[in-house]
């Protein structure tokens, strides 16, 4: 962690965003993570997504389960509410609280402990519900807070810093969404922002669940020889599969990819996305070639990465299905919920 | 002992019970037979006792009529209406003396016929009902129609009522209304002309029911979210909570489709257990929405979590338990009132929570309301204790009425304009000195931001974990409990005040509680009866427990989990509570009531003479 409490005030020449506000003015509180904390890189990612959208601060809410990665939320965007629940229920909060308020943006930030233990259930469910959120999962393959037990997402072969190495096979949150039918999955690494900012903005952006799972090495108790979550395997073993442009609305749009090398999708808000293919046979809108293809690299410990899918079109997030009124329901004036006392006269009827 | 009542008097006044198979069409005819009746302006209660089953397993309807209105559980069946040879045996051993038992002649039953004290009624319904109709499922459901036809004739029902009933009932459907009519017909002709019409026990209009209704507290709670305002309900579904949910949502459906659009102003939510249930009321209830959820006590067990949570962050949250009988699955679709205890302390660590006792669906409606207004005034979850018997069965209520003139009690929360009017927002500073902080929404202002957590925190919102801030903390939601027994409803009295010997009750014991005053009045004995309505408990439940000598606590659960509270939480003596204790499942009569407070004053004979 950082020692020093950086001053609020931002100096004049800090690049400002179409709201006026600069980067610091999307920074939390400081980090109480390890130095080095994979974790931390996607804050900073976060901070310069948000900043880049010229997100109001007050519009995004931040959701957090328990855990070294849930305690992030409280390190960026000081202007917008937090909450940090129990372990492995923030989707349950997420859910409740888009239901209430679909005018906001909800990011939620989660562990692979969090939500491949423990909240596996809540995670599931959340990805069918299609709440309108980002789900992200700083996955580290191992427990912090408690000093360093395999979690679910460790690897076969995993070497615990103890000693111990893990015999059972992982869940693989990728593979796992995929099978769910989530229309937005990527994976990316948190030592590469430039994958990372442009990834965060169009989950932020895309009409539904949106997940990223990005391999966030423990510096402390997961960096070591033997591990497949090190520094040093993740940055050998690293495939972009895809490079990640994100274009916003109001933006011109300037990307131009030969054809036949890139995909561009545009999301619900008339943003698009960009998708430059690194690999020609990779098409990321078709779900089942996504999912073989993962599953092949997997079995080589290659971590793909990048905008792995996305199906813009076809995803119809929670409150499309339920047909929710446009004005989020908890700013309905109470005459339009109680049906009054004529309407309750004449219901009595029913009951004789 | 029940009091011996002579059949003279019996009319209006007696208590008939079905021994069906469930599956099998039955409930439509009893609730048709009991609708009539009170639509003869008679007072009436119905029970049902059906099994944790769908289809093939014995289920009994009873219906009691009382002139006088009361709302507890019998204390004899008159009548029983043996429908089913399994259960026969039993179904006999259980009619009073000098009661009926019908049952049908179509198979000889000669084993029925071995008591001598009471009468025997056969009518051969089967053979009746496949000679007039055709298709198995038909002549099953059909015979269930004939047989309230037979009841109809016997009780003296009035026939007119229960035609317009049935065509209230299949105004659409005409080949039902039809064949319905029919059957009715075979039963009611058969009883006319074979048997003896009508028995002493039998109906005869009043004008008791006039400005009532009969509803089910599951519905009558659902309704009241749709008229507090709730637009996010998340649920599990578990007996005997179930029926609160489709309620709200058919209301909803009624009330608050936009008819052009067809776009919903609620959202029900089927989560994927009760722990996600719970998590999305305290999502949507942090985000300003009022939000609840049904469920019965497996999942408050599992809620416990996040009920800690909303303590300790004071998130608003309504939790309705429609408790059921446990110890662990125990029985489903029995009653009982055994989470007392659960939800006054629900969680890990110093958490306690307001509890809300209903005594009757009509209560249920008002509660419901009370307990989003106390939520968020107190930023707290609120528990709604209401039980099997309350939620599912049909009771006698007053009309239920609203006030045009309600606002809702949104609490302390800060607006736009509020926040840009002050220099700082902290989340759990005292202002105003009552242990209720002032909350900001999400959205607003983002003066207004502030992070919401379980962890040890100040009264600035910052993570602590130094003593003196979180203690500081601990204690303003300890001073805030103790405030809200202020605001909570207070208990209700029945009685003069001047007795030696008062019965404290709760929810839906209320009824047999108060048979059992005037069982005992006739006896010449005067009790003091004191109703808690809610948790905490204000001065008015300390006055009651020090004005009397002896108390008697009647409740529905074995290790008397409302004395225990009342020990624990008030100054009362522990040696003046007695407990009467009902844990069977079934709904409580006055009898436990009546017999166990005779039996103590005769061990205690200075407390006979019973005026102070």
């Amino acid at each position: 962690m950082s020692f020093i409490n950086k001053p609020k005030v931002s100096h004049p020449s800090l690049p400002r965003n179409a709201l006026g506000l600069t980067r610091r003015q999307y920074e939390g509180s400081m980090s109480t993570l390890c130095a080095g904390c994979g974790h931390d890189s996607i804050t900073a990612a976060i901070v310069e997504a948000c900043w880049g959208l010229d997100m109001r601060p007050e519009q995004l809410v931040k959701l957090s389960g328990i855990g070294c990665s849930s305690k992030t939320t409280a390190y960026f965007v000081a202007g917008a509410h937090g909450f940090n629940s129990v372990h492995g229920r923030m989707p349950s909060i997420a859910s409740g609280a888009s239901a209430a308020n679909r005018e906001l943006t909800y990011i939620g930030i989660s562990g692979d402990g969090d939500s491949l233990s423990i909240g596996l259930g809540q995670l599931v469910h959340v990805i069918r519900r299609n709440v309108n959120m980002l789900y992200m999962i700083e996955n580290n393959g191992v427990y912090g807070l408690t000093k360093g037990q395999f979690s679910a997402s460790a690897d076969i072969g995993t070497k615990a810093k103890k000693g111990d190495v893990n015999q059972t096979p992982p869940i693989d949150p990728v593979l796992l969404a995929l099978s769910l039918g989530a229309t937005f999955v990527a994976r990316s690494f948190s030592g590469d922002k430039a994958q990372l900012v442009p990834l965060i903005q169009a989950g932020l952006r895309h009409n539904g669940f949106a997940l990223i799972d990005v391999l966030s090495p423990c510096v402390t108790f997961n960096d070591h020889e033997g591990s497949t979550k090190s520094y040093t395997f993740t940055r050998e073993h690293y495939q972009p599969v895809v490079e990640t442009d994100f274009v916003a609305h109001a933006s011109e749009i300037s990307v131009n990819y030969a054809e036949g090398e890139s995909v561009s999708v545009q999301l619900h808000d008339g943003s698009r996305v960009n998708l430059r293919k690194l690999d020609p046979s990779y098409d990321p809108t078709d779900r089942s070639a996504a999912y073989n293809y993962i599953e092949t690299k997997l079995k080589n410990h290659e971590y793909v990465t990048g905008l792995i899918h996305i199906d813009e079109s076809s995803s119809t997030e929670f409150h499309t299905l339920n047909k929710t009124t446009a004005v989020p329901l908890n700013r309905l004036p109470f005459e339009k919920l109680a049906p009054g006392a004529a309407a309750l006269d004449k219901l009595m009827g029913r009951y004789r | 002992m029940p009091e011996l009542i002579k059949s003279a008097d019996r009319v209006n006044d007696f208590t008939l019970k079905f021994a069906n198979v469930n599956g099998t069409g039955s409930a439509s005819a009893n609730s048709l037979l009991m609708k009539a009746i009170f639509r003869m302006g008679i007072p009436v209660t119905g029970k049902n006792y059906f099994p944790s089953n769908i289809q093939g397993l014995p289920t009994w309807y009873e219906i009691r009529v009382t002139r006088d209105g009361y709302a507890a559980r019998a204390s004899r069946i008159d009548i029983m209406v043996a429908m089913n040879a399994e259960t026969y045996a039993k179904d006999v051993r259980e009619v009073a003396s000098g009661g009926f038992l019908i049952y049908d002649a179509t198979w000889p039953r000669s084993a029925l016929l071995q008591r001598g004290d009471i009468t025997v009624i056969g009518v051969p319904l089967a053979k009746m009902v496949n000679e007039s109709f055709d298709g198995v499922r038909n002549r099953i459901l059909l015979k269930n129609i004939a047989y309230a036809g037979v009841l109809a004739a016997l009780l003296d029902v009035d026939l007119n009522i229960i035609d317009t009933l049935l065509k209230e009932s299949y105004a659409k459907k005409q080949k039902l209304l039809d064949s319905n009519t029919k059957a009715l017909r075979l039963g009611y002709d058969y009883a006319k002309q074979h048997l003896n019409c009508p028995l002493p026990l039998r109906v005869a209009h009043l004008d008791k029911t006039k400005g009532h209704i009969m509803i089910d507290g599951n519905t009558a709670a659902g309704l009241g979210c749709v008229y507090a305002g709730a637009t996010v309900g998340a649920w599990y579904p578990i007996t005997p909570s179930t029926s609160l949910m489709d309620a709200f949502k058919g209301f909803c459906e009624r009330y608050r489709v936009d008819p052009d659009t067809g776009e919903r102003n609620f959202a029900v939510i089927q989560a994927e257990d009760e722990l996600s249930a719970i998590g999305m009321v305290l999502g949507a209830s942090w985000n300003g929405a009022r939000a609840f959820t049904p469920t019965s006590g497996p999942g408050i067990s599992l809620m416990n979590e996040f009920v800690g949570l909303a303590y300790y962050a004071e998130v608003p949250a309504v939790i309705f338990d429609v408790q059921r009988v446990g110890p662990s699955t125990g029985m489903p679709t029995r009653t009982q009132q055994s989470d007392i205890m659960l939800a006054a302390y629900a969680s890990h660590g110093d958490t306690r929570h307001v509890v809300l006792f209903p005594a009757n669906p009509e209560e249920c409606f008002y509660m419901a309301v009370q307990a989003f207004d106390l939520a968020e005034r107190l930023q707290t979850p609120v528990f709604v204790l209401s039980d099997l018997d309350i939620g599912m069965n049909d009771w006698m209520c007053r009309d239920l009425k609203w006030d045009d003139a309600y606002k809702p009690d949104r609490g302390k929360v800060l607006s736009a304009e509020e926040l840009a009017g002050l220099d700082k927002f902290y989340r759990y500073v005292d202002r105003d000195d009552d242990g209720i902080t002032y909350r900001t929404l999400p959205g607003v202002n983002p003066k207004g931001a502030y992070f919401t957590r379980g962890s040890g925190h100040n009264q600035y919102g910052g993570y602590t974990e130094d003593s003196a801030e979180y203690q500081f903390v601990l204690d303003r939601l300890k001073r805030k409990f103790s405030n809200a027994a202020k605001y909570v409803p207070k208990p209700e009295f029945v009685g003069k005040g001047d007795s030696e010997v008062g019965i404290i009750s709760v929810g839906s014991c209320d009824g047999a509680v108060r048979e059992a005053l005037d069982v005992l009045a006739r006896q010449k004995m005067n009790v003091d009866y004191m109703r808690v309505r809610a948790f905490p408990f204000n001065a008015d439940v300390e006055a009651f427990l020090r004005n009397h000598a002896t108390i008697f606590v009647v409740e529905q659960n074995r290790d008397a989990q409302l004395r225990s509270l009342l020990i624990l939480e008030t100054a009362a003596e522990k040696s003046k509570l007695n407990s009467i204790l009902s844990y069977s499942g079934f709904p409580m009569s006055c009898d436990p009531i009546v017999d166990g407070i005779r039996a103590k004053l005769a061990e205690a004979p200075r407390l006979s003479a019973i005026k102070r």
